[in-house]
């Protein structure tokens, strides 16, 4: 059975929609990410998945049970954590977690082995004030009771945002350890990079999916060849390759060329070799670029489809 | 050539009772140069920048900002521009409004904002939302329009906290080149970033760990030193406190 269903989900606030007709499955045991920018309607999409709102339209299921008629079955089986801090600030990181598996009728005890790997980075702080923990620390708490049930699904909100690079790779080292225990995960992000973490995703953007599949298959799903192009004078190099491959870039097809933090990513237009866009740069006082064909990465996808749907 | 040091710290030291939040940072940074200052979270950025801003003294060591005494505060609050990703703009005033507001905040005449915010407001990105309210501006303008603003009185150093949280890629990549264009007006830009990607587009690339410098150097020259592929790759390795601390 499916770990969730979405049929064609829409959802307004007022005149705003937020979530515009999406449909994807999951898989039992499944890592799967919802990769999108703020405001692209993730944190609705989760709420909706986590029984807590009703959708304006469309129907979703976990488990083949309805988030609306059978939400109270569901919220047994459903670990969430919004994107906001939500635990009680002034409770002990021990007490918030004995609150919330008393609520789910279990004990901190019965599945300390399943939270161990997560609570045993904060648990020498365990008479300390939830308020007063570092954000690295209240995600792993938030973690740790959004799982002190044992629950076959995890729904995971912008887990790492605003959290720093080391912090997030233990994070995903985690959900790998969560994920071989059988647990499904639904998590959303705004960093892409941290796609490749997941069996599949969903780009999202402005309430629509963009694009669902593996992270290699989303990455050869780009278009054409895409190279990158280095100079030290990033700026110049920037300006420079719009100026050239602009004026030929009109028609379909052939995208702007983008920076890249150490590089720019271009696509050439029918005819122009690699060859020919170096000499241009010297050209242009721009000597010794270099241009190399690479595999696109996600952000380049996301930019390439974002482009193609303005 | 001597480059011009625009920001200068020698042996700075912060504590909060017994707790060192900086320990004796020295670095120098230059007129027009875009300075990444990268750290985990808790490695004392926040404490550094907020000394750099003026906004808490220096327990110790030297500090000059913009030519000023970081015990002269006011003073250099003067000379710099700021923007985080949390407060940026005043929600419930216009576009103009805003920029009328931090113009003058910040000492500025009428006579000098006039002419300049109608030169902010012919430049494409703005041009439709003059007499907007910024709380219904999509956050990708806001954002942009925010570091606008922070620039607007041609400050010496504009400090970016966390600048593109949360944006889309592509109003991420228009506001880097919104920071070269400042960096090419002889502006230094002090950033910091989640984005381990992002810290490729700085000059240089600072990295803190448990109050300290641990690295500084342009990012090409630290991904060899630390033979890494990316800068992502480096920062695990160095960027990993030792300790976990609240």
């Amino acid at each position: 059975m499916k770990a969730a269903e979405a049929y064609n989900i829409t959802h307004r606030y007022g005149k705003v929609t937020a979530l515009d007709d999406i449909s994807f499955t999951v898989g039992d045991g499944e890592l799967f990410g919802f990769i999108g920018p703020d405001g692209a309607g993730k944190t609705t999409l989760f709420r909706i998945a986590a029984t807590l709102i009703i959708p304006s339209g469309g129907r979703m299921t976990l488990f083949g049970l309805n988030t609306v008629s059978r939400y109270r079955e569901l919220r047994n089986v459903i670990g969430y954590m919004p994107g906001r801090f939500s635990l009680y600030q002034d409770l002990t990181v021990e007490e918030n977690l004995n609150f919330f598996a008393t609520i789910f009728g279990t004990t901190l005890k019965e599945n300390y082995n399943l939270i161990e790997p997560i609570y045993r980075h904060i648990e020498p702080y365990k008479k300390r004030l939830a308020g007063k923990l570092s954000g690295g620390m209240k995600q792993k708490l938030a973690l740790s009771c959004a799982l002190i049930h044992r629950p076959k699904i995890l729904i995971l909100d912008e887990p790492t945002t605003g959290v720093d690079a080391v912090s997030r790779t233990e994070f995903w080292e985690m959900l790998a350890g969560l994920k071989s225990e059988g647990i499904t995960i639904i998590v959303s992000t705004p960093y892409m990079d941290e796609a490749l973490r997941c069996d599949r995703i969903a780009l999202i953007q402005s309430g629509r999916i963009l694009g669902i599949d593996t992270p290699d298959n989303i990455r050869h799903s780009y278009g054409q060849k895409l190279y990158a192009v280095s100079h030290p004078d990033k700026y110049k190099l920037l300006i420079t390759l719009r100026s050239h491959l602009s004026a030929e870039n009109t028609e379909p097809g052939a995208l702007r060329p983008e920076p890249f933090g150490d590089s720019v990513h271009v696509t050439l237009p029918e005819g122009i070799k690699p060859e020919q866009v170096i000499t241009a740069l010297a050209a242009s006082g721009l000597t010794g670029a270099t241009i190399t064909e690479i595999v696109p990465g996600i952000e380049d996808v996301f930019l390439e489809l974002m482009k193609r749907t303005q | 050539m001597e480059r011009e040091k625009v920001i200068e710290v020698e042996g700075l030291v912060k504590k909060f009772g017994s707790f060192v939040a900086n320990d004796h940072l020295t670095f120098d940074v230059f007129r027009g140069e875009i300075f990444g200052f990268l750290g985990a979270n808790g490695a004392g950025k926040t404490t550094a920048i907020r000394i750099l801003c003026g906004l808490s003294r220096p327990t110790s060591g030297k500090v000059i900002v913009a030519g000023i005494d970081a015990n002269r505060p006011e003073e250099i609050k003067k000379r710099i521009g700021y923007m985080s990703q949390r407060f940026s703009l005043y929600d419930d005033l216009t576009v103009r409004e805003n920029i009328e507001l931090y113009g003058g905040i910040y000492g500025m005449t009428m006579k000098e904002i006039r002419p300049r915010t109608e030169e902010l407001l012919n430049r494409l990105i703005f041009s439709q939302y003059g007499n907007t309210l910024i709380g219904s501006l999509p956050l990708g303008i806001k954002q942009k329009l925010a570091f606008a603003v922070a620039v607007f009185h041609d400050p010496e150093i504009v400090f970016l906290d966390e600048p593109t949280s949360g944006v889309d890629p592509i109003t991420r990549r228009q506001f880097w080149e919104m920071i070269y264009e400042t960096a090419a007006r002889d502006i230094t830009v002090f950033v910091t970033t989640h984005y381990m990607d992002e810290a490729e587009y700085c000059d240089r690339v600072t990295i803190m760990n448990e109050g300290r410098i641990v690295a500084l150097d342009t990012p090409s020259a630290l991904r060899e030193k630390y033979d890494s592929s990316s800068i992502e790759e480096l920062f695990v390795k160095i960027a990993r406190p030792k300790t976990e601390t609240a």
